[in-house]
């Protein structure tokens, strides 16, 4: 039981919605500044990263040490996933090195 | 004739949106696991995924949880993840701005990468249909994606308790991050914003959990807008 888990599951639903809803939801054809717009282009790649980086650098299930098979099951999702811009196939690359150097070690 | 096109459109839709439906279920089955590990029960787990439906940003506030950030910070990571959101709409307004208001209200529930993806290359290649038609097209295309997420949600959250702490199952979570991001770094400006991401937040890592990670994207997010407005001036001087 998390405390406060269902005011962050309703207020993340509807923060979301409104966020979808903004301009479907106008009569018309309004259109964001460009600046506004260039801006809300990068922030998948401004989250995501900032916050996997340390779980990937000083993971927890190591005491946050670095781990060599993390770090290479990391390199390699990001290998295939740069090289074949297919999700599926880089979370596979990632898990076969992941589970394959921790059967080596 | 109206409702034949409708229709064709429709199904237009569900042909193109199988691929994507491929890709959904495990990125659901994920969510489900890691949701359950986290200490969700099966309702909570199941409501936010009907709620949301991103799961980039339910993964993240998630996270963030975990991590001992808070409800507000979760809260505010998460919603930072889906402000993207506001660009696709604004994208497709002028396609569907003409709709009827409960349909321009579920498409709204239902925008989320893919479909906005498959509908604006839909709506581009053929500028001629109708705004019923496209419509359909967008419900087609999220008829396949939707359950095949909740789904994979369900039997996640109903596995995730049964499996071993052997598994290291706390690195799936990054390693999904990472297939998702991976293939988003398609320019100069992109990377740009996910070198800055990282180092930002990688420094200011001691701030307490979730506020170095606003910080880190709102930095990163200046930094691709300017690589991107710089890219753009070099273009045009040479």
């Amino acid at each position: 039981m998390i405390e406060g888990i269902w005011l962050l599951i309703l207020l993340l639903g509807i923060g979301t919605f409104l966020i979808r809803f903004s301009f479907l939801g106008l009569i018309g054809d309004r259109t964001l500044p460009p600046l506004v717009l260039r801006l809300l282009r990068y922030t998948p790649v401004a989250v995501i990263p900032g916050m996997i980086a340390p779980l990937i650098l000083w993971p927890a299930a190591t005491g946050g040490a670095p781990d060599p098979a993390r770090l290479s099951a990391a390199l390699a999702t990001l290998v295939a996933g740069l090289l074949t811009k297919n999700l599926l196939i880089a979370i596979l690359a990632g898990v076969a090195v992941f589970y394959g150097m921790g059967l080596l070690g | 004739m109206a409702t034949s096109t409708s229709n064709s459109a429709f199904w237009k839709g569900a042909r193109h949106g199988i691929p994507f439906a491929l890709v959904v279920g495990p990125f659901g089955l994920l969510f489900g696991v890691v949701a359950t590990e986290a200490g969700l029960r099966l309702v909570e787990t199941m409501s936010m995924t009907l709620l949301v439906v991103a799961g980039a940003s339910q993964l993240t506030a998630l996270q963030l949880l975990v991590e001992g950030a808070g409800i507000w910070m979760a809260l505010a990571g998460a919603l930072a993840v889906n402000l993207r959101m506001a660009m696709y709409s604004a994208a497709l307004a002028p396609y569907l701005g003409r709709a009827p208001l409960w349909q321009r209200t579920l498409v709204s529930y239902l925008l989320f990468d893919q479909t906005y993806a498959m509908a604006v290359a839909q709506y581009e290649t053929e500028p001629g249909m109708t705004v019923p038609a496209r419509v359909a097209y967008f419900f087609g295309v999220a008829m396949l994606v939707m359950p095949i997420w909740v789904g994979g949600t369900i039997i996640g959250a109903a596995v995730g308790a049964t499996i071993p702490d052997e598994w290291a199952l706390d690195f799936a979570l990054p390693i999904t991050f990472l297939a998702v991001v991976a293939p988003m770094l398609r320019t100069l400006a992109h990377v740009a914003a996910a070198v800055t991401s990282v180092i930002v937040a990688l420094l200011l890592h001691d701030l307490p959990p979730g506020v170095g990670l606003l910080l880190a994207a709102a930095c990163a997010m200046v930094a691709g807008a300017l690589v991107e407005t710089l890219c753009e001036r070099r273009r045009v001087a040479a």
